[in-house]
């Protein structure tokens, strides 16, 4: 049976794909742009959701894993512009798949390393511990000055996917859009299967997880890395899409704003990512337009939207998550 | 190196510390009366030092612009207490972090709209400027030692505010027992509004005594408030004397750290890269500290 849920999820992806499309034909590359930043925010929320949303686990640090990807993007991709070796000889690379794989592989590092140490905590202490190896890398980022440091490290010409122009937008919206759908599918996989469930009971009870037989640690320390692994791919997006990562991309706004889209679309709803990240840059699109103040009015709708709305978009359009 | 210059180094960074602790000390009471983790505490910080220098150059009085300091940030916080943070202590962490986030994006452009996009200055009272003469000829700011002191001092108050008084009696038990102290008569919606005040209060006051020292700017209290989020994870939220002792230890390691580390790898480098990889090291030295202190310890040094 098709419930409503997937009916505004089919919905909302159709909608952004022929959105994209129509830019093209109407000739409005911008908008392509903005579907594009739509797609890989979408992509790196979707990420953290496994974390926040399916595990519980409110990571206030997960811009260190998007800036991670972005600097696995940057630094492959200048090497192989340059043509230096990179450190042990290796060479760089313009692919975006291989990136990719280094993106996903140097995130789920850190994310061992930084989920070993911060998921013996919990509740607010996991918040702030989070926010904390976040804000060491991101100084880490400022103060090493071979990749740019604080001004960043600009990437000349866009990666290369296997059979595309990526400069092109549209088929760079198209690479971004795929990587999103893919994301998904990951999540509604894993939500699917056994660690879903395990990660499930955990998230609502850990102590009778533990009385079932499900160790709780290595469950949550999974979904940490794998939702790490995730948004690093988005970050390396995000570096293509602007040809520029900088230490900015690891800054704890940009964890906020992660929070922040899933609130805005739906807490553990496969397509909230998504949706909120469309609401997001929509409101940054068009509250720009209108006023310079955009953030405070920003401020404002988020608020009321935690206060009163607690469901988001998605909440809105197809009503309350089932419990069962 | 001289041993001059170390101990300028060792009371910047205690400077920071008790700056810190009037930070860390509003967020852990706010924490461990309400439960509430408020990220909005950097911009009651921001608006204790933008009210400072406002009325500094109104009236010419900085002693002026600093009881305004106080002033507006309390009433900035029961404002937001009243409005917007009451509803939240029932919440679960999450709705908190958001919601206080929206609070730094509504307070940091409604500053832009009000004060403008450029710094304000706020200039050392005339009878601290100069430096003073410490034992083994070091030659110290006055302001900063002021500072210090006025840290110390209000670290004193605090604690005798809660050990001493009515009022500390009942955050005290606030914290352990808060439908018990409701249960006994005591007013507990007004205890909140007064304790988020004095925590905004404390941030306020710091942020027109830093604001003296560097530019008042919007944006100026968040690097603040993650070393306070620091100093309380590592002290243990909820804990007074945790935050205390917490604070002074990030302030002169952090200072420390920036002071000593380059100079020690230039023992055993040469000296671009010793700078290079010391100040990339220093930056990151207090959490790669607090990491290691919540390895051993997940609930911080003095969990409550």
């Amino acid at each position: 049976m098709i419930s409503r849920e997937w009916t505004v999820n089919a919905a909302l992806a159709l909608a952004l794909l022929a959105a994209a499309i129509a830019a093209e034909a109407a000739g409005q590359v911008f908008y392509i742009t903005l579907a594009t930043r739509i797609a890989i925010l979408g992509l790196a929320a979707t990420g953290l959701n496994l974390a926040l949303g399916l595990g519980g686990l409110v990571s206030f640090g997960h811009a260190v894993f998007f800036g991670i990807g972005g600097y696995a993007a940057g630094i492959l991709g200048s090497h192989a512009f340059s043509g230096d070796p990179m450190i042990f000889g290796l060479e760089g690379s313009n692919s975006m798949p291989l990136i990719w794989l280094v993106a996903a592989l140097a995130a789920a590092v850190a994310g061992v390393v930084i989920g070993v140490i911060s998921i013996r905590t919990s509740g607010v202490y996991f918040i702030m511990i989070t926010l904390a190896f976040a804000q060491m890398l991101y100084y880490f980022a400022i103060s090493w000055p071979a990749y740019g440091g604080e001004d960043g490290l600009s990437i000349f010409v866009r990666n290369a996917f296997p059979g595309m122009n990526t400069m092109k937008p549209l088929s760079f919206f198209l690479i971004s859009f795929g990587a999103l759908m893919a994301g998904i599918a990951i999540l509604a996989v894993l939500r699917g299967s056994r660690f879903g469930s395990a990660l499930d009971v955990v998230r609502q009870n850990e102590v009778r997880a533990a009385a079932v037989g499900i160790n709780p640690f290595p469950v949550k320390l999974t979904a940490f890395v794998l939702s790490a692994m995730i948004t690093a791919v988005a970050g390396a997006l995000y570096a293509d899409l602007n040809r520029f990562v900088s230490p900015s991309m690891m800054s704890w706004h940009m964890s906020g704003e992660l929070i922040v889209l899933i609130i805005l679309g739906g807490t553990g709803r496969l397509f909230g990512p998504m949706a909120g990240a469309a609401l997001f840059v929509l409101i940054e699109h068009n509250l720009g337009e209108l006023t310079e103040r955009w953030q405070f009015f920003l401020g404002l709708i988020l608020l009321v939207t935690v206060l009163f709305a607690r469901g988001g978009v998605l909440g809105f359009l197809a009503g309350k998550v089932r419990h069962g | 190196m001289t041993a001059a210059l170390a101990i300028e180094q060792l009371l910047n960074g205690l400077q920071l510390g008790v700056m810190l602790f009037l930070m860390a000390a509003g967020l852990t009471l706010i924490f461990g009366v309400m439960g509430l983790i408020n990220l909005a505490h950097g911009s009651l910080y921001m608006v204790g030092a933008f009210a400072c220098a406002a009325v500094a150059s109104l009236t010419g009085s900085f002693w002026l612009g600093l009881i305004a300091s106080l002033a507006a940030a309390a009433a900035a916080g029961a404002i937001i207490e009243v409005l917007v943070i009451r509803r939240l202590y029932s919440r679960d962490h999450l709705d908190q972090v958001l919601a206080t986030f929206a609070l730094i994006l509504i307070f940091s452009e409604g500053t832009r709209w009000v004060f403008g996009s450029f710094p304000l200055y706020l200039n050392i009272p005339s009878i601290l400027q100069g430096a003073v003469s410490l034992p083994g000829g070091v030659q110290y700011p006055a302001y900063r030692l002021a500072v210090i002191a006025a840290g110390g001092l209000i670290a004193l108050g605090l604690a005798a505010l809660i050990t001493r008084t009515r009022l500390g009696i009942r955050i005290r038990a606030g914290e352990n027992d808060r439908e018990m102290i409701g249960a006994l008569g005591v007013d507990i919606r007004t205890l909140y509004t007064v304790v988020f005040a004095l925590g905004a209060a404390l941030a306020g006051l710091a942020g027109a005594l830093v604001g003296a020292l560097q530019s008042v700017q919007v944006g100026m209290g968040e690097p603040v408030l993650i070393l306070a989020f620091v100093v309380i994870v590592i002290g243990g939220i909820g804990s007074i004397k945790g935050a205390f002792l917490a604070a002074l230890l990030v302030g002169v390691v952090d200072t420390m750290g920036r002071f000593l580390l380059p100079h020690l790898l230039a023992t055993v480098l040469p000296p671009s890269e010793a700078g290079t990889i010391g100040g990339s090291a220093s930056s990151m030295l207090i959490y790669i500290m607090m990491a290691f202190i919540l390895a051993f310890r997940p609930r911080g040094l003095f969990a409550a």
